[in-house]
């Protein structure tokens, strides 16, 4: 087995969303897929509000020496991957750095009483905008509304995945994803290989 | 896929700290496991029962974490390596047991509690450390400082129990427990496992006098332990002694700061009894200790006894940690407050990024990121309680007061749940305080008393809580939020469910029928149907007299989505949702707050967000204006 080399060691992964999007999923599967090939990997996961609508965050760690800190240092994020704008902005505040790539889903997840409540949802372009002045390079993957066009919003996970991948920002390539696809969803490999396929597409792979 | 069971020694796996402690139960050759499931344990068990039987092991969901220790500890009596698993409020509840089985050994088998403490309060009521116990006890406790650990530590601390004849502890924090990384798996034993026929037979000594004997034995091994090391320069300006996760945050910072040449790292594996000759040798190193540990001083003032009891002429360091502030004297820990302190010590400079993009951070997200509130999920049957509730208590009248417990209607007590309960303490207290609350009529109390409890936590805790409140009279109504699912932990069964952790069916034990054979007044509701419902709760408030039962059953909306589509198509209709003009203040979007129920800004209408609704079609019945319309799926 050879691990190719890394663009910085560690190599630091956020996977962010809104809990019950499925952001441990995410982080499983790449984390399978890059201990497959031979890296250390560490994942540090937010559980508290994971299924209650609260702001969940994955620290995913790659590393060729050592298995590092489940928590990401302040400002020492080199890929974010958002499945909510909000909340790539919210990891952006506290992880972000002049070198940090986004990859993210530009579909909102609405805080709870927001709307001429207290709690107001930004507007949604310049939002997008600020993420891109934050980042040294931005892809944006809608993964929601392709999901939705295939019928199975539930599939926005491995298009984003696919986005991530496609992206080349992990030293993964498609052939390491899909096998760990293949073991993970063996009865719906069909849709899943569909939905990784139009996340490649969509970052023009 | 690969399972952590997987019988492939020499193969790296990514597993979740969890995983690897099943794992290394596994390879001890373990035969019987007992769980009750908390956050972060919870997945010990839960991996263990669906492979136990392929292992030829034993593994149950216990009622509660007491019945899961005493269990555990009856296989050890007849020599079957046994586990017991649990958060640490589990470990609180089962501290009395504890305190009596180290006086009496364990018979031949080995037997590890695995204690998975919360730092921070994550998903837990409190952060209450486990290593304290284990010194109070007299129990020999580890703490792994990685993932591989993890697996290696449990199966060499079963060898330990069974050497030293009594119940070892294994300390993990959320940040080991619920993190993952890799693990190289070991050999699985080929073993049979048959109890010895010969009970158990408790040697000699007087208890206490012997526990001392075996807790010096563990110490002596614990000198040469490879869970111990030391990494860093001979001499160094700074010595940090740690353990657990700890371990890999100190490194973190070490590395982060460039101070390697500067700074070594005592890490401690062995946390009770202290390697004290191992700590000594080391305390040379250098004339200034930082302590890096969560939660409690617990190394910190262990380390401190031992120093004071060296001679004069020994290592006396300056000591910085909890005591001094430099590190946080509750919650967890992260790899910045170790830079934090240790640049504070050694007086170096960090900045975690360039200024210019600080600012412009600063500037772009200002406003950008607003609060995200956890509540119910979309469809969630106790949104459609505490809403029944709310609005019960407001028809009676006279402001009824609501004692809160553990699972997801915790937060009750927030937005979510209408800020119905207004007390949260341990697995079981609700009813156990109601029990007094609901004698104080006597005193001029004149609020209705309600408590609430899951199904889960029913039977849990909460049946002895109602015997009294029977048996004694006390005026308060038991609302069991009945979701036939240990929701708040991921679904694991439990008696009302009628499947054992090993995925066998078994009797369903009913909670209305063991309320019933109480003699309470049992009310059965779909808190779905929100009329009923409400009025099923004013009449039962009303009534007074003894203890009243009242059950909202409905299926944990998680458990239905997994099986079936969900059962509405729900959307507000714009020509009849007539927005701010309606009077009722947007109830649905900002009283009733399902994440599935949107305020279109630019329209001034709601609108259902239909990529989150559940399709559950509650809210169908909470708008003034019915504007809200639901159509079978």
């Amino acid at each position: 087995m050879t691990t190719k080399a890394l663009m910085k060691d560690p190599l630091n992964l956020i996977i962010t969303g809104v809990g019950g999007q499925g952001n441990v999923l995410i982080s499983q599967l790449i984390g399978n897929a890059l201990v497959s090939q031979g890296y250390l990997v560490t994942i540090g996961e937010t559980y508290g509000a994971s299924q209650r609508g609260g702001a969940v965050m994955s620290h995913v760690r790659i590393s060729k020496v050592t298995q590092c800190s489940p928590l990401i240092p302040e400002a020492r994020a080199d890929v974010v991957v958002g499945m909510e704008p909000v909340e790539t902005m919210r990891v952006l505040a506290g992880f972000g750095n002049a070198g940090v790539m986004t990859i993210f889903n530009p579909r909102p997840v609405y805080t709870m009483g927001s709307g001429g409540g207290a709690v107001e949802y930004p507007d949604l372009d310049k939002l997008i905008e600020r993420i891109k002045e934050l980042s040294a390079k931005t892809w944006i993957v809608r993964a929601t509304e392709e999901a939705q066009k295939l019928g199975r919003p539930i599939l926005a996970n491995m298009i984003l995945i696919g986005g991530i991948i496609g992206s080349g920002v992990l030293p993964l390539d498609v052939k390491a994803m899909e096998l760990e696809i293949q073991e993970r969803f063996p009865n719906a490999l069909e849709a899943n290989m569909m939905a990784f396929n139009r996340g490649m597409e969509l970052v023009g792979q | 896929m690969a399972g952590f069971e997987t019988d492939a020694p020499g193969t790296t796996q990514l597993l979740m700290g969890n995983e690897a402690i099943a794992r290394g139960a596994l390879e001890a050759g373990i035969g019987f496991a007992a769980a009750y499931p908390g956050t972060p344990s919870s997945e010990i068990l839960g991996s263990l029962a669906p492979v136990a039987e392929k292992m030829g092991m034993y593994a149950e969901w216990s009622i509660n974490e007491m019945v899961a220790m005493e269990a555990a500890a009856g296989a050890a009596l007849f020599g079957i390596r046994a586990l017991a698993a649990m958060k640490q409020n589990g470990t609180q509840v089962v501290i009395d047991f504890l305190g009596n089985l180290v006086m009496r050994g364990l018979g031949g088998g080995g037997l590890v509690l695995v204690s998975c403490d919360d730092p921070s309060a994550h998903s837990s009521s409190n952060e209450q450390d486990t290593r304290p116990v284990a010194k109070w006890l007299d129990i020999p406790l580890l703490e792994p400082g990685d993932f591989q650990e993890a697996k290696d530590m449990t199966k060499w601390l079963f060898d330990l129990a069974e050497e030293i004849d009594n119940i070892c502890i294994l300390r993990s924090v959320t940040r080991i427990a619920h993190a993952r990384g890799n693990v190289k798996l070991g050999e699985l034993p080929k073993r049979e496992h048959r109890v010895s026929q010969r009970p158990p037979v408790f040697r000699g000594m007087p208890p206490h006098a012997g526990l001392h004997q075996k807790l010096a034995r563990a110490q002596e091994k614990f000198e040469s332990s490879p869970f111990n090391c030391y990494v860093g320069p001979d001499k160094a300006e700074l010595l940090i002694i740690t353990g657990g996760s700890c371990w890999l945050h100190s490194q973190e910072a070490v590395k982060a700061l460039g101070v390697e040449d500067r700074v070594g790292i005592l890490k401690l594996g062995t946390l009770w009894p202290l390697p004290e000759k191992f700590v000594e040798s080391h305390l040379g190193k250098s004339e200034k200790v930082l302590v890096v540990e969560e939660i409690d001083p617990f190394i910190e003032q262990n380390v401190m006894e031992l120093v004071a009891n060296l001679p004069l002429t020994g290592p006396h360091p300056t000591f910085y940690g909890k005591r001094s502030g430099h590190i946080n004297a509750y919650g967890e820990l992260n790899p910045d407050m170790v830079i934090k302190a240790i640049a504070s010590i050694l007086d170096v400079s960090y900045a975690p990024r360039e200024a210019e993009y600080a600012k412009k951070a600063d500037e772009a997200t200002r406003g950008y990121v607003p609060p995200r509130r956890t509540g119910f999920c979309p469809g969630c049957p106790h949104r459609a309680t505490f809403w029944a509730m709310k609005n019960a208590l407001r028809l009676d009248g006279r402001e009824g007061f609501v004692t809160g417990d553990i699972g997801c209607y915790a937060m009750a007590g927030g937005p979510t749940g209408f800020f119905q309960t207004r007390t949260i303490y341990c697995m079981g207290a609700s009813a156990g305080i109601a029990n007094g609350l609901g004698q104080l009529w006597r005193f001029g109390l004149e609020k209705p008393i309600l408590a609430v409890c899951g199904d889960s936590t029913f039977f849990h805790a909460t049946i002895p809580a109602l015997i009294n409140g029977i048996w004694n009279d006390s005026n308060f109504t038991l609302v069991v939020l009945d979701n036939s699912a240990t929701a708040m932990t991921g679904f694991q069964p439990h008696p009302g469910t009628g499947m054992t952790a090993m995925g066998e069916r078994t009797h369903v034990i009913s909670i209305e029928a063991i309320c019933r054979s109480l003699g309470a007044r049992v009310e059965i509701c779909d808190p779905f149907d929100l009329k009923n419902t409400t009025a099923k709760l004013v009449e039962l408030v009303a009534e007074g007299g003894g203890a009243k039962v009242i059950i909202m059953r409905h299926e944990c909306e998680l458990v239905r989505a997994r099986r079936e589509i969900p059962p509405y198509r729900v959307h507000v209709d714009p020509e009849i949702c007539v927005g701010a003009a309606c009077g009722c203040d947007r109830l649905c979007t900002r009283v009733f707050l399902c994440p599935g129920l949107i305020w279109d800004e630019k329209a001034g209408k709601a609108k259902i967000d239909e990529v989150i609704c559940a399709g559950c079609g509650v809210c169908v019945d909470i708008c003034p204006q019915r504007a809200i319309i639901k159509e079978a799926a």
